[in-house]
């Protein structure tokens, strides 16, 4: 993680909360939707957020983030190179 | 019976040169076409190899009649290969990619053995990657100037359009045989690496040897009236194929000069490139005799009117009609009146059952020419027994039984489609339940027409009608007008109240009418309303009834509502109960107590409104029938009644004028100070401005002020109950400053959106002096509609009205053709069950519908739960 970066971006305002699942998490919510990890929405890894949690090609992340019309909404993105 | 399969998948390629000559019958040798006696020339573009043109002739080639002869391609070797233009981009990139002597990839081995094994990892599960992995690789060995395998050295390859590619080097200009033994020197494996399927595709084959002439059935000629024969375009452009090959033959046999060969290939290519394409850059288009350019194989298949577009995804259908529509206020939301004449064309199959077989023996007893008929029988054995040309339909409706198959007339309560174009939501097809009218026009009810976007000024509709019994039931369940009452697009119905609706159900529900036992009875009549009437408001000196107590009738006993009527502002506003003004709605327990009916209430395109509260309340059945008998009663008390509008609804006296000249004459003044301002220099700027367009600014400004005191003037002299007033504020039709324009004075005309001032050399019209930018120089316009525009004020209007028409023309274009790919590319998204939002093969789009999963049908302005009307309706008025 880099030291390099100016401020925190992951205590920032508009920065959802991020989260790298365990394997064992990730499997249960491949199952549970019923996809294949790249039928899942991407995020790069050079997405700042990714790097900042260290999230690598392959892995899945667990994204809370607020929603107009729910409030709050849990999505998963799976983690692409590049 | 032929077995059923199911196609798996489609793989597209190249034909080979082998292919295309083992797929050939006969080889096309000859230019001409027709003998003198006018038969088709063996070995010509016509020959009879090619497949039967002409029924009960039997093909030479597969011995089958005309219906069953697919047809057969023929073939044509070229003297010398040409381009085929659909594949220059492919041979660019690959003779760049390559070494000009060894024909290799420029990339060493082990490198090209690494990328086809991830290539080949890659293949199924990121097909995109793949790609992309293949762009990668080309584009690298593009960039090498030394063979990796055998060192020779490597120059840069011009494109020239449209078919000319240039070695910046020794070679020069490549022609196509020396391009095609580049291509065919290339390994298959690094094909493969840069993503082409040798086995296939050989991007050699792009390199055309031998030309396939597809079967006459592909392009037929045409019997004129005059009866010559006209040919295709494409068999056209084959004989000018032809007769440049032979000549190309011929001058290469004779060892004519190079010059002329080179000039005879290039006339090929010429020929055979438009008969691929005739749009291609830089190409002149091959032209008809007449002028026009032809249409060749891309054109076929290209754009609105090719194969795709127009054949494939736009065929034309059976059982549907179209024609005119017009209104008729007495069939229910849900129906559609269909003329007899139509109704005797479109049919449904009716399986014969023992409890239908006597009804369906009246129909066929009737035929086709007698309504309600029948057009056809169908026979267990699939026989069709056509009975326009039968003679004895008696025996054929005794042989009915179950097991037969009866197409009938469409009747009274059958459940037909409806449509009309543009079909820009999906409102605009709903299932109808038909009624068989007299006349020739489709019949609508006119609260559906906001959903069709449709009015009665000549449009027409489409009508479809479900041939089997899950379509049918299909269209009762889910596409049923009644089902569409409330629009996804936002929380409210789509269907409802307009025009007439709305002012008759104001002047029903107005305080001031009072209606006789006589009135009451034809307006409960008019809805075949069967319960008691109820106690009349008014017992003394004459019994009477409010037209609050008929609408009561109509709601649920338990139904709640409250809100403020449209009519509700300026002096005649209520917010509460506690009101005067009777412009408060008030609904306790499905009695109307108070305020009126108007746009805010009924109409179409009002959410929240007591409308939208009864179909999420009470269900789309009810909400129906509240509409068919609300809507009919309306109509009967302004038939009752009278409704019209008089030119007295929008006269002042000339007093009004003197007033409005008056307020014009203040404007003038306050614009005049502005400029003498702006040429002192001394004009406050706005921020954000310069100092021209504060002027600007600050002159509309002062116009719309004076404009809107008019209007007041205008308004204050007429009677605020009058047949305008009533049909602006109940929201029935027109608006404050419609009645303003009418009235008092048109105001400022602009072209996007700044008053006019182009035309003549700084000034709008010659008349006027250069520079001048007063009002009338810019186009505002001082007079009202009534009193007559002068011919000044009447250009400016209509420069103004133009922008107008000009914008909807353009604005409906570009939003077409938006609409076009969003539709192409969200076809196949889909809320599934589990609440997820995928695209075709199971791509999550969103994890859950909108987030919340919430239909915005079943809300109110998108709120999934709208607690303030819960409350209401359960505890009643007294709240907020
Ligand atoms: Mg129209
Ligand atoms: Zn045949
Ligand atoms: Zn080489």
């Amino acid at each position: 993680m880099s030291e390099k970066l100016k401020f925190k971006i992951l205590e920032h305002e508009l920065v959802p909360e991020h989260e790298v699942l365990k394997p064992e998490e990730a499997i249960e919510v491949l199952r549970s939707l019923g996809v294949r990890p790249e039928q899942l929405p991407y995020i790069r890894a050079s997405d700042p957020v990714a790097r900042a949690i260290g999230a690598k090609p392959g892995d899945i992340v667990k994204i809370t983030r607020k929603s107009p019309t729910a409030g709050k909404i849990v999505v998963y993105r799976f983690v692409i190179a590049g | 019976m032929v077995a059923e399969k199911e196609i798996k998948s489609i793989k597209f390629g190249i034909l080979s040169p082998d292919m295309i000559r083992k797929m050939s019958t006969t080889a096309i040798v000859t230019p001409d076409v027709y003998d003198e006696n006018g038969m088709p020339v063996k070995g010509g573009v016509m020959d009879p190899k090619l497949g039967v043109i002409e029924p009960d002739q039997r093909c030479e080639t597969c011995g089958n009649k005309l219906a069953l002869c697919p047809g057969h391609f023929g073939s044509l070797e070229l003297a010398r290969p040409v381009i085929h233009i659909g594949f220059v981009k492919h041979i660019y990139e690959l003779l760049r990619a390559t070494c000009r002597k060894c024909g290799k990839l420029k990339i060493p081995e082990d490198e090209i053995e690494r990328y086809l094994r991830l290539l080949e990892k890659l293949r199924d599960r990121w097909p995109q990657l793949a790609e992309s992995l293949s762009e990668y690789v080309k584009r690298k060995a593009m960039k090498v100037y030394e063979c990796p395998h055998c060192g020779e050295r490597q120059y840069r390859i011009r494109y020239e359009k449209p078919t000319t590619f240039i070695e910046e080097g020794p070679l020069g200009k490549l022609t196509p045989t020396f391009i095609r033994d580049w291509l065919s020197r290339i390994p298959d494996r690094h094909l493969r690496v840069m993503g082409y399927d040798p086995e296939t595709a050989h991007p050699a084959w792009a390199i055309i040897t031998v030309l396939p002439v597809p079967p006459i059935a592909v392009r037929p000629s045409i019997l004129l009236e005059t009866g010559i024969r006209a040919e295709d375009d494409l068999t056209h452009k084959l004989v000018d194929i032809i007769r440049t090959n032979e000549r190309l033959k011929e001058a290469i046999n004779v060892g004519s000069p190079e010059i002329i060969i080179e000039d005879l290939w290039d006339l090929l290519q010429y020929h055979i490139t438009t008969y691929i394409d005739n749009e291609v850059p830089g190409v002149p288009p091959a032209k008809r005799r007449s002028g026009s350019p032809l249409r060749t194989l891309a054109q076929r298949l290209k754009g609105k009117e090719g194969r795709f577009r127009n054949n494939l995804s736009g065929k034309r259908v059976d059982f549907s009609a179209r024609t005119v529509i017009s209104p008729d206020p007495y069939l229910s939301i849900n129906e559609v009146g269909v003329p007899v004449e139509v109704a005797m064309n479109l049919t449904v199959p009716v399986r014969v059952t023992p409890w239908n077989v006597d009804e369906l023996r009246r129909y066929v007893l009737n035929g086709p020419f007698k309504y309600p008929g029948a057009n056809y029988v169908i026979e267990p054995n699939g026989r069709r027994l056509d009975l326009r040309y039968n003679k004895d339909l008696k025996a054929v409706a005794e042989a009915l039984k179950p097991g037969f198959v009866v197409e009938r007339h469409l009747i009274d309560g059958d459940i037909v489609l409806f449509n009309r174009q543009p079909s820009l939501h999906r409102m605009s097809i709903m299932a109808h339940v038909v009624k068989v009218l007299p006349g020739r026009t489709f019949r609508l009810h006119l609260a559906v027409c906001p959903p069709y976007n449709a009015d009665f000024d000549g449009d027409e509709m489409n009508l479809h009608v479900p041939q089997t019994p899950e379509a049918q039931a299909e269209a009762r369940m889910l596409l049923l007008v009644q089902d569409h009452i409330l629009s996804p697009r936002y929380g409210g119905p789509i269907i409802g109240g307009i025009q007439d609706y709305i002012s008759g159900g104001y002047l029903l529900s107005s305080k001031a009418t009072y209606l006789t036992k006589d009135r009451v009875s034809d307006l409960l009549a008019s809805i075949n309303y069967e319960g008691e009437i109820p106690e009349p408001a008014i017992l003394a000196p004459k019994q009477a009834w409010l037209g609050k107590q008929i609408i009561s009738l109509l709601l649920p006993e338990d139904f709640n509502f409250a809100k403020e009527a449209k009519i509700s502002s300026g002096a005649f506003k209520c917010q509460d109960e506690e009101c005067f003004w009777d412009s408060y709605v008030l609904v306790k327990k499905g009695k109307f107590l108070m305020g009126v009916i108007d746009k805010n209430s009924i109409g179409a395109q009002q959410p929240e409104s007591m409308l939208h509260y009864l179909i999420m309340e009470y269900g789309s059945s009810f909400g129906r029938q509240f509409m068919d008998r609300a809507f009919k009663l309306f109509l009967r008390f302004i038939e009752m009644r009278g409704f019209t509008m008089t030119l007295d609804d929008i006269l002042v006296p000339e007093r009004a004028y003197e007033e409005i000249r008056e307020v014009y004459k203040r404007a003038l003044e306050e614009v005049n100070k502005a400029l003498k301002l702006y040429e002192e220099g001394k004009l406050e700027v706005t921020p954000g401005r310069t100092l021209e367009e504060s002027l600007e600014l600050k002159i509309l400004e002062i116009l719309s002020k004076a404009r809107d005191e008019a209007g007041e003037i205008a308004v204050k002299y007429l009677n605020p109950f009058n047949n305008v007033f009533i049909m602006a504020k109940t929201g029935a039709r027109g608006s404050a400053l419609n009645i303003t324009q009418m009235a008092a004075m048109l105001g400022q005309q602009s072209v996007r959106g700044e008053r006019i001032h182009r035309g003549y050399t700084n000034r709008t019209l010659p008349f006027f002096e250069r520079g001048d930018i007063g009002p009338e120089a810019r186009g505002f316009v001082v007079n009202s509609f009534v009193k007559g525009l002068t011919p000044i004020e009447m250009f400016f209007h209509a420069a103004g009205g133009r922008e107008g028409l000009v914008d909807t023309a353009v604005r409906t274009s570009q939003s077409g053709y938006m609409q076009r790919r969003l539709i192409n590319s969200l076809l196949d998204v889909v809320v599934e069950y589990d609440g997820t939002v995928r695209a075709a093969y199971g791509d999550l789009i969103q994890f859950r519908y909108g987030e919340d999963g919430v239909d915005p049908k079943n809300t109110s302005f998108g709120k999934a739960v709208n607690v303030d009307r819960i409350v209401k309706k359960h505890v009643g008025w007294k709240i907020g």
